[in-house]
């Protein structure tokens, strides 16, 4: 299972990663060769088996949502890069 | 002083409760050690001295109260009370720095403090310090943290271990006699078995995730180090427990833990799995688990092979759901309510450059890999497979406990390797947690302690397996096994 190049770009792009082309070449080569050897995995048939999405037998449990106390804005925004008038302010999205 | 490092936990507790010593004469005692110490082991990320005198100054407190008012109830003190430990720099402790191993997080503080911390806190724990971890808890040697590896206390040019390896690390040196890890396919079990410590993993649930970074939220279980496995079993018993704020968080009542000083195991039921003694592993840590079985089988256990035979699939297994689970959980870091944040003119190259300059390069090749194991066209026969193939595995586990109490294998293929030893090539550091991964997939608790040493005076570990939410059949079972064995006393010449 070789990436192309294109592939990795197109991965990096999808986890919003900047990679140089030094870093595309390298990833290309590492993750072609764990998907390789992750495809033993195609040897099992698994036609019958259920997916297991979680261990947890019984599923999640269910609660109400009364509003309760939370985090203070001023705790909230103590971690930003950047803010202003109780908001995140961030750089305009351009497409 | 120096003899207060060597104390067990129990005798630390004994001691500040007969007025031996006092809790700052404990944690100065551990801060002075770890001053010393940790220019070379770099068990620590951020030292916190000031925090934990001032806890420390708050326990001596509650023990001058105590003494006054009933001293011949110790029910009512806190479990660890003026006990100086360690966290692993993956659990947030609110107002400290809390990295991860990135440089992503450098200057992140956080403003809660995670459950099982809190437990720590609320049993008197004094924290003396945040530890070294593979960035975002990917890795098997803490050579992945941003902020350069953690040494092991035994061999100072090889890895303690990961990704917990700083609080592995910090408990084989007598820095504290107890420190909190995670372990997500191995990150516990497998530094404590490189740095001759007992460790637990505990059940998928059991403790819980809340304030822990997520990496991979299917398979993360925040565990413990201690130096044996009835110091191990405290350290559990308080971290242990429901919490509605993680709604993966079992509901089920932690028993109290009762160990036993006859070392008889009679009755118990111990699983060899053949799959798990391959070729390829170091012939020492084949033979030092085996006479460890044996020593078990002398105090009463009855021994039988068991049958594993998905473990060989459990590797591409967890490299395919671990990523894909990280790909989600990392997503956050962008550089925009906390982290670091590249400039840029618009959104989408802030979220690119933030996280392409933050991030190193396993979390980012993990990052790829789930994102890759997800995307459209791929997810059914890479992500959709893996799940399938995970409950292969985790059927393998509920029938083999069908049979037997315990499953008794190694813990990793190898002794602690050096530092810089598995050079650039991921997968053959992958294949450090090959013992390891089972348990995460299939949510089932695994103790890890010392059996002996290789050639080289390095640690081998044994790992014991049970079935869910049967710890106590674990500890009970190390803990006869450190009865009749002295491996566990041993420490390091530092």
């Amino acid at each position: 299972m070789s990436l192309t190049l294109s592939e990795v770009e197109h991965i990096a792009n999808l986890a919003r990663l900047e990679l140089s082309a030094d870093e595309q070449a390298r990833y290309r080569e590492q993750l072609s060769a764990i998907l390789e050897y992750a495809a033993i995995l195609q040897q099992l048939d698994t036609s019958q088996i259920q997916p297991s999405g979680t261990i947890l037998a019984a599923g999640l449990p269910l609660r109400a949502d009364p509003a309760g106390a939370s985090l203070e804005v001023q705790d909230v925004l103590r971690n930003a890069p950047q803010a202003e008038n109780k908001q995140f302010r961030v750089p305009p999205v351009l497409e | 002083m120096g003899d207060l490092d060597n104390l067990s936990l129990y005798e630390m507790l004994s001691g500040l409760r007969r007025g031996d010593f006092n809790s700052l004469e404990l944690t100065r005692a551990s801060l002075a050690r770890t001053e010393r110490l940790d220019p070379c082991l770099h068990t620590l990320i951020t030292p916190t001295p000031e925090l934990a005198l001032t806890q420390a100054q708050a326990a001596d407190q509650r023990y001058r109260e105590w003494r006054r008012e009933d001293p011949s109830a110790t029910w009512n003190l806190p479990s660890l009370l003026g006990i100086p430990v360690m966290v692993k720099d993956v659990l947030c402790l609110k107002d400290v720095r809390c990295t991860c191993g990135s440089k992503i997080l450098e200057t992140f503080v956080p403003p809660y403090t995670a459950t099982a911390v809190q437990k720590l806190l609320d049993a008197g724990a004094v924290v003396t310090g945040k530890t070294n971890t593979d960035e975002f808890a990917m890795g098997s040697s803490t050579e992945n943290s941003a902020y350069g590896p953690s040494r092991n206390p035994w061999d100072t040019t090889r890895a303690p271990g990961g990704s917990s390896g700083g609080s592995a690390s910090a408990v084989a040196a007598r820095l504290v006699p107890a420190a909190l890890g995670s372990d997500t396919g191995g990150s516990v079990r497998q530094p404590a078995s490189f740095c001759g410590v007992t460790g637990i993993k505990p059940t998928y649930g059991r403790v819980s995730r809340y304030g822990l970074v997520a990496y991979g939220s299917s398979l993360d279980a925040v565990g413990g180090f201690a130096r044996s496995a009835a110091e191990a079993a405290l350290v559990f018993s308080t971290i242990a427990g429901h919490d509605p704020r993680d709604s993966t968080s079992a509901n089920r009542p932690v028993p109290a833990i009762q160990l036993s000083s006859d070392p008889s195991l009679k009755g118990l039921r111990i699983g060899v799995p053949a799959e798990y003694f391959i070729q390829g592993i170091q012939p020492e840590v084949e033979e030092k688990v085996r006479a460890a079985i044996a020593v078990m089988e002398g105090l009463g256990a009855v021994v039988k092979a068991v049958n594993l035979p998905h473990t060989r699939f459990a590797l591409p297994v967890y490299y395919l759901i671990a990523p894909a689970e990280a790909s989600a959980n990392l997503a956050r870091y962008d550089g925009v309510r906390f982290g670091l944040r590249e400039p840029a003119e618009a959104m989408w190259d802030v979220f690119k450059r933030s996280r392409g300059a933050g991030f190193g390069a396993e979390v980012k090749r993990r990052i790829m890999l789930g994102t890759y194991a997800l995307s459209a066209g791929y997810y059914d026969a890479y992500y959709g497979q893996a799940q399938k193939v995970r409950t292969l595995i985790k059927m393998d586990f509920e029938q083999a406990f069908q049979e037997v109490d315990v499953i008794a294998c190694p813990v990793a293929p190898t002794s602690a390797f050096r530092i810089g030893g598995h050079g650039d090539d991921p997968l053959a550091m992958y294949l450090e947690d090959v013992f390891t991964l089972p348990a995460n997939l299939a949510g089932v608790p695994g103790l890890a302690f010392p059996v002996g040493f290789d050639r080289d005076g390095l640690p081998v570990g044994m790992q014991l397996m049970g079935a869910h939410f049967q710890e106590e059949v674990l500890f009970r079972a190390a803990h006869a096994y450190q009865q009749v064995t002295d491996w566990h006393t041993q420490a390091p010449s530092l």
